[in-house]
């Protein structure tokens, strides 16, 4: 753990989350919330609605009850893009890259909402456009050295193996600059090697850029090695939520991992 | 001279980002447009500008059109043809009403017109797909042409029914209608697919570019970053109807000299169209070059090599034969390389680069 | 007011003015939208099972007929014609699943909408070289006699040919509900990698439904053919089939048929009673104006399933 960083004000609220899909209730009252400059882990058995609580979070999903803050603002519901635009960025659990595109377009995409350029000046492809574009291209080239990918610049993302793809996403997620970064299962499928890797990106992100961070995780070493705080979601509710020593201690949880029947 | 890079080190990431960073490249462009534009006038004679080369630049021109918004933007059109009529009917009507503009500027006003028209039938692609967008693109298809048959006011009350260019001059050059010769319309066609075809390239290289391929790679990711859906797919719509407008434009003033809706039908023009991107490569300016070539050239072969075994050819039996290299080439090549020649020409260079070593 | 007058009053005042002709334009209407409802079943039982829209069944459909005309035309009799040209299908069937399907098996389904153009290329192409271009009569012994019901003029062929889609969609329905192999392909269109798990043979499957296809589109070919001569423009009625598909739902038996009616009935009455006031010919693109509509309300159809996206 580290507590090197000062914790600061909430980032984020989730109040009184409901949201179901036809008759099943994916979330049911769920309410946390997410502080300036943490990392916390959002841990639960599967099924628990873990990726259902980061797409209510991105505005990918629209949620029946409830509220959510953000940078100050309530809100019941926003579009995925403008959730981009405030500062929210995400990887997916099943990576979400754009498998026609080299490393380096996949990661420039995920500076979009900073280009400014109309589509005359680009197709000219002189002046502001091409300034624009070269200026961008140098931040993304300090993302790809920060996570060490130079050598797959040029490679078709469909082409590189797993732990490069998740490698990429969080790239591309990066570009963006967000102030709230989500992570569904960076680690997921990965070696012991890469998953120290990752969780080295993870934390310097954290540390240099003060970026806050949710994530979601299976591996509880991990999480309880890198979370400043733990939120447990079962069956779509919040049973516990507090410091990974806490949550490892609590009798709930525990029962919800070993599969105590649901009375 | 050897193809190689190596020894070309790009020292910014401008250089980096260039149309063609190696110079073999931009020597090989540089020679094509020296041929394209000195050598080509000089030797072809009247029938290869007037029915391979003209058509040839013009298709080209719509099938980049048609690539940006199937290709790089994965939003699948079948109206082409409409686009494209709306670009000719557009360059008629205001070059007959306002007769002193010049034409050339008329060809541009057109495709901006034929971009508006592009928006309206794009707008359902925010909430439909593939070939649910099919359906959509049909319906501008049958129902564009439709309105210009039906309503005398598109051809001014014409009683053949047709649009005819109008004897115009640039300059003094006589550009259009039936006195301009073959060799200027074909400069005009030339030079109309060389700047599109770079502005195009432009666009594809830079955020738009991203913005579409982003959108078809997996649209739901896309919006995610902050890619809006709505806008991304309008302004491919747009700009592709620009294309196929500017296009279309071409096709009746530089080409056919006078035409009904019928040259713009779903069979003579939608579906080649989409033929020629398919098999050039889908998402690449030069393989819809390429792809607008073949297509171009495969009929005119057919008809001409029998003659030279002195075989017999039937017209229907050619036009069959047709059906069956494009059928299968199409399946063919979506099978081994859904990039089509674009592709093959790319693997073509990688192993070249490599020469004379396997790996 | 004038304009109002043409569009919302006087077109139902003639409606109101003769029924009898109101109706022999709906019973028009139905009939072709019977026909419509014939390709567009074929559409849904291979989009159904294998989640690949066919472009390629009209030219199915121009390709059945002309081998049926052709083997007749060369005195084999007609039943015999008949389980040949079905034979023929089964045979293309697996054709197109060895060659086209597996290999792209795991492709977008835009790209296998493209090579199903091409496929519909291919096979107007080779039917046409196999079995000659110019329009042929197509005579399977359909009695085609007109008669009279209430002053409604009535045709045989057409109540024939009403018939034949009713008794193929009840034995398609049955197929589909009650037979081990109609579960089978049910599960597979639900979810490829579940029904490979639980040890359905997909390839199997899949020339099932390009072979049931394939003999939809031989009845399809029959009617349309004996109505108005195989040729050529049979292949075109699949592009009325798509607007058909989007009202009523490309995963819906049921909605086939009913989109198809609403489609033949609807451009009936609007090139009848509203055509007139467009300048005529709305018949080309009223199907399509209607689909986009749709789409634009109802993207699902009237039957579909509504589509819940996940990441």
């Amino acid at each position: 753990m580290n507590t090197a960083r000062d914790i600061g004000d909430v980032l984020l609220k989730v109040e009184d989350i409901s949201l179901s899909f036809g008759g099943v209730q994916a979330l049911r009252d769920v309410t946390f919330e997410v502080r300036a400059r943490e990392v916390l882990g959002i841990i639960g058995p599967n099924g628990a609605g873990k990726s259902s609580m980061l797409n209510v979070i991105n505005g990918f999903y629209h949620p029946d009850e409830g509220r959510i803050t953000y940078k100050g603002t309530t809100r019941t519901a926003m579009r995925p893009h403008e959730a981009a635009r405030q500062g929210i960025a995400r990887t997916f659990q099943n990576i979400a890259l754009f498998k026609g595109m080299s490393t380096l377009d996949n990661i420039m995409t995920g500076r979009n909402t900073m280009m400014h350029r109309n589509f005359l000046w680009q197709a000219l492809y002189l002046g502001p456009a091409r300034t624009e574009e070269l200026e961008h291209r140098g931040a993304v080239e300090r993302i790809i050295d920060f996570l060490e990918i130079e050598a797959i610049r040029k490679t078709p993302v469909g082409r590189l193996p797993y732990g490069l793809q998740k490698r990429v996403e969080l790239g591309r997620a990066l570009a963006a600059e967000p102030e709230l970064l989500l992570l569904d299962e960076p680690m997921a499928g990965m070696n012991l090697e890469e998953k120290e890797d990752m969780c080295r990106f993870i934390l310097d992100v954290n540390d240099e850029f003060g970026t806050t961070i949710a994530l979601i995780e299976h591996d509880m070493a991990v999480v309880m090695d890198i979370c400043d705080r733990v939120v447990v979601l079962d069956y779509g509710r919040k049973i516990a939520d507090g410091s990974p020593d806490q949550v490892r201690a609590d009798q709930g949880v525990v029962d919800a991992y070993l599969g105590v029947s649901h009375g | 001279m050897l193809y190689r890079e190596a020894g070309q080190f790009k020292t910014s990431y401008a250089k980096d980002q260039a149309v063609f960073p190696i110079i073999q490249d931009r020597w090989f462009i540089a020679l094509v447009l020296v041929v394209a534009y000195g050598v080509v006038p000089l030797v072809a004679n009247e029938y290869w500008l007037q029915a391979v080369l003209i058509p040839f630049l013009i298709f080209a021109l719509a099938a980049i059109g048609l690539n940006l918004l199937t290709g790089y933007a994965g939003q699948l059109s079948l109206g082409t043809g409409a686009f494209m009529a709306v670009g000719a009917y557009a360059t008629y009507k205001i070059t007959t009403v306002f007769p002193e503009i010049n034409i050339l500027v008329v060809f541009v006003m057109s495709g901006f017109v034929a971009a508006g028209v592009g928006i309206v039938f794009g707008l359902p692609s925010l909430r439909i797909k593939g070939f649910y967008l099919a359906v959509a693109t049909l319906a501008a298809q049958f129902f564009i042409l439709w309105l210009f048959n039906k309503v005398g006011w598109f051809y001014n009350d014409n009683p053949s029914g047709t649009i005819t260019a109008p004897p115009r001059t640039v300059f003094g050059i006589m550009v259009a209608g039936p006195r301009a010769t073959a060799e200027v319309r074909y400069f005009i066609s030339l030079t109309f697919l060389v700047i599109f075809a770079l502005l195009a390239k432009n666009l594809v290289r830079g955020r738009i570019g991203r913005s579409w391929m982003a959108i078809r790679d997996m649209d739901v990711a896309a919006e995610i970053i902050g890619i809006r859906p709505l806008q991304t797919k309008l302004l491919a719509f747009a700009i592709s109807s620009f294309y196929c407008g500017v296009a279309g434009a071409l096709y009746v003033f530089a080409y056919l000299g006078s035409a009904e809706t019928e040259a713009f039908d779903l069979l003579q023009v939608s579906f080649p169209v989409l033929f020629m991107i398919i098999i050039g490569g889908l998402g690449s300016i030069l393989g819809s070059i390429l792809g607008a070539a073949f297509i171009i050239l495969m009929p005119i072969f057919l008809t001409n090599a029998p003659a030279l075994f002195n075989l017999p050819m039937p017209t229907d039996l050619s036009k069959h034969i047709e059906e069956i290299i494009l059928g299968g080439l199409i399946v063919f090549l979506l099978i081994v390389e859904p990039k089509g020649f674009a592709r093959l020409w790319q693997i073509a260079k990688e192993k070249l680069r490599r020469w004379p070593f396997p790996y | 007011m004038d304009l109002m007058n043409i569009l919302f009053i006087a077109p139902f005042l003639d409606m109101a003015d003769s029924p009898v002709f109101l109706a022999e334009v709906v019973i028009g209407g139905v009939l072709t939208g019977v026909m419509y409802s014939l390709v567009a079943l074929g559409f849904v039982l291979i989009f159904k099972a294998s989640g690949v829209f066919n472009f390629a069944q009209g030219a199915m459909v121009l390709f059945a007929a002309l081998t049926l005309v052709g083997l007749m035309e060369r005195g084999v009799p007609v039943w015999l014609a008949l389980i040949g040209t079905a034979a023929v299908m089964v045979v293309l069937a697996f054709i197109i699943e060895r060659v086209m399907l597996r290999p792209l098996i795991h492709q977008e389904g835009i790209i296998l909408f493209m090579a199903t153009i091409g496929l519909d290329f291919l096979l107007q192409g080779v039917g046409q070289i196999a079995w000659g271009s110019n329009v042929k009569v197509l005579n399977v012994g359909i009695p085609n006699e007109s008669f009279e019901v209430g002053g409604i003029l009535l045709n045989e062929f057409d109540l024939f040919a009403a018939l034949i889609a009713a008794v193929l969609v009840g034995v398609l329905a049955v197929f589909f509900q009650k037979t081990a192999i109609g579960r089978a392909l049910r599960a597979v269109a639900d979810d490829h990698q579940a029904a490979l798990a639980i040890g359905i043979p997909l390839k199997t499957i899949w020339v099932i439904v390009w072979s049931v296809a394939g003999i939809v589109a031989l009845v399809a070919g029959i009617m349309w053919g004996a109505k108005s001569g195989v040729q050529f423009s049979l292949s075109l009625i699949a592009l009325k089939s798509l607007p058909v598909l989007i009202l009523g739902g490309f995963t819906s038996i049921p909605g086939a048929i009913i989109g198809g009616l609403i489609i033949g009935v609807g451009e009936k009455i609007a090139e009848i009673y509203w055509g007139p006031a467009f300048g005529g010919a709305i018949e080309g693109w009223f199907a399509y104006m209607l689909a986009l509509v749709f789409l634009l309300f109802r993207p699902q159809g009237l039957f579909g399933e509504r589509i819940i996206e996940r990441v």
